[in-house]
């Protein structure tokens, strides 16, 4: 049979039965769409997650204190050597680094001006700006002086600087950081919010400083960033070992950002597999429909296949037509639930700019063939009904 | 042009065998008008079914144009019947959502046959049923005898050279009936061999060749050398 005559008995019996042929595929829509939605919503959250983890780059490798090994003694006896700036110095000597971040945190008030306010306050490096990609809105950043020497400057995050300022130009202000003066050389730009951490509301002063400020021995993690051209597993092994060098013992931890990616990554791809599991279960409800119909069809259509049969028709010919109108309504359904989808998510990120959704091709075009291939499925016992229909008793049915 | 060789053929009815087909020897010529009769349960519509390869013996040879069909695969017999036999049905069995023209055509269709060489067929075929200005209906638009002109055509769409018909008269009117014998009997001035299988006796004397049929055997086997009688229903 030639295929433009195959395709055009198939549409032929699909709408001489109209509404029940469009019920058939709505099922099929509802779960193409339901998967389409929830998969978009899936990639949406991976795709934000991700870009909120990798807005300080991905070239970065985050030095901790301690080991991580389950065992041992415990706190008490541990004779981790604390990370020193010295420490912090002779990684930038390796090759490949671009930059070293020394970091300590902490929290504290910060006062200008009789106005106070309770905020986080970084220990860094002038290497901060370019390291982190946090740009500057006004003045300089940390200023880059010798080890321990550090002139009292500080800059302010970008909300904190309108909380204690109002507008007015804070550059050359002197304030108070946790009790220490330092006076305000730069104002970082706004940077939002990350997974519900401001980096906005933050005070950054140099890091020996804060070391006094915290009255602590150590830093809390040194972050390495490097070249383009260096694998991060090389930089990592370098690292290591300067550090075990320097220390005598790996008392640390190295974890770079493609890992921590990676592993998010993992994690959120299980999630979308998950939801999209989740939207399966409506098609296969639609895929029940499709059994149902075509049943039903052969059953109704019986005499026809005695016909079809008594014309010659192959039995090859009669499951392909079959199969085929399975397969006809499984992918109408999964057009339309593809494109009620489509609209969808255009109009809710009209509406709702915030919700992360995120249309993949790779999820539609399986959507797609998902569709074609639950028609398959769902046909072929019904076809094969049709096509072993022994032809007397078929054409007797009337 | 068929050779039937001790074909039987039976049936489970409830736990009971019956025969359907008990030994028939039959031979037919190319270009033949033959009538069977015989009451209800002779076994006649199962011959017809045999000889247009719908079914199947238990036993016995049926030969067709010298090819021992029972030997064929399913698809081999779907390709003989489309080659080369007509079917008509009492209950016409046109397809109801295609068109009296789509109908004639559904053969030549499954055949794989190009649409600019379906065409001038189909033309022609409606035009000697005189359905030419009724190609664009739909089944149930039409009149019974209609139908079954319809049915005719698509019968004989693929030129084949026997052509079954089942009561092909059962369910008209006697004009209509009429009409229809009338272009089978013209089909099979044409060489169209023809056989109807009938419970209408004054349609079973038109035949030349007259078979009459009981319990599955043939008693009787009559050659006329004219038609008798003429139809009324």
């Amino acid at each position: 049979m030639r295929s433009a005559d195959f395709v055009r008995l198939i549409l032929q019996s699909l709408s001489a039965a109209k509404l029940r042929s469009s019920l058939t595929a709505l099922g099929i829509a509802v779960g193409i769409c339901a998967v389409t939605l929830l998969t978009s919503l899936g990639e949406g959250v991976r795709d934000y997650v991700l870009t909120n983890f990798s807005q300080f780059g991905s070239r970065i490798i985050a030095i901790n204190p301690g080991k991580t090994i389950t065992g041992g003694m415990g706190g008490l006896l541990q004779t981790d050597r604390p990370l020193t700036l010295d420490d912090a110095e002779a990684l930038t000597r390796l090759p490949h680094v671009t930059h070293v971040v020394p970091i300590v945190q902490g929290s504290g008030t910060v006062e200008a001006g009789g106005r106070t306010r309770s905020t986080d306050i970084i220990g860094a490096n002038h290497a901060i700006h370019s390291a982190w990609q946090f740009d500057l809105a006004l003045g300089r950043g940390l200023p880059a002086d010798e080890s321990g020497r550090s002139r009292s400057f500080a800059v302010l995050g970008h909300k904190l600087q309108q909380e204690l300022f109002a507008g007015q130009n804070p550059l050359g202000q002197s304030i108070r950081v946790g009790g220490m003066r330092f006076r305000v050389v730069g104002v970082m730009a706004a940077k939002g919010q990350m997974l519900g951490f401001d980096l906005d509301d933050m005070v950054f002063i140099p890091v020996d400083k804060a070391l006094m400020l915290f009255n602590r021995n150590g830093l809390m993690e040194i972050d390495v960033v490097f070249a383009d051209s260096a694998s991060t597993d090389k930089v990592l092994a370098s690292i290591r070992k300067q550090l075990i060098t320097r220390h005598g013992a790996e008392d640390f931890s190295l974890i770079s950002q493609d890992d921590m990616l990676q592993s998010l990554d993992n994690i959120l791809q299980v999630l979308t597999a998950a939801v999209a599991a989740l939207g399966a279960i409506s098609l296969l409800v639609g895929a029940v429909g499709i059994v149902t119909i075509m049943s039903t069809a052969v059953r109704e259509r019986t005499s026809e296949i005695g016909l079809l049969s008594a014309l010659g028709a192959s039995q090859r010919q009669i499951l392909l037509l079959f199969l085929a109108e399975a397969v006809a309504l499984s992918f109408a359904g999964g057009i339309a639930g593809i494109a009620v989808a489509i609209s969808l998510v255009l109009s809710l990120q009209l509406l709702l700019p915030a919700l992360p959704l995120q249309l993949s091709l790779f999820y539609l075009s399986l959507s797609l063939l998902l569709s074609i291939a639950i028609g398959l499925a769902a046909g072929i016992t019904p076809a094969r009904q049709a096509a072993i229909m022994q032809p007397i008793a078929a054409l007797r049915a009337e | 042009m068929i050779e039937l060789h001790q074909l039987c053929r039976s049936f489970l009815l409830g736990d009971q065998a019956v025969k359907a087909l008990d030994n028939i020897n039959l031979s037919i010529r190319a270009g033949e008008y033959i009538s069977v009769m015989g009451p209800s349960g002779s076994g006649k519509s199962t011959l017809l079914n045999m000889l247009g390869l719908l079914d199947a013996p238990d036993s016995g040879q049926y030969l067709l144009q010298g090819t021992d069909t029972t030997l064929l695969t399913d698809n081999e017999r779907a390709r003989f019947r489309r080659q080369h036999i007509g079917f008509v049905f009492q209950s016409y069995h046109l397809v109801p959502r295609l068109t009296a023209q789509e109908n004639i055509e559904l053969p030549l269709v499954l055949a794989g046959v190009p649409p600019q060489q379906r065409k001038p067929k189909v033309a022609a075929i409606l035009a000697q049923l005189s359905l030419t200005e009724r190609a664009s209906h739909l089944p149930n638009q039409l009149s019974g005898g209609q139908r079954q002109r319809v049915a005719i055509g698509r019968a004989i769409v693929m030129q084949p050279q026997l052509l079954l018909a089942d009561e092909p008269t059962g369910n008209l009117d006697s004009q209509s009936g009429l009409d229809v014998v009338n272009i089978l009997e013209q089909l099979n001035q044409q060489g169209i061999t023809l056989l109807v299988v009938t419970h209408d006796p004054a349609l079973g004397q038109r035949a030349r060749r007259r078979i009459r049929m009981v319990d599955g055997r043939i008693v009787a086997d009559e050659q006329h050398s004219t038609a008798a009688g003429t139809l009324h229903a």
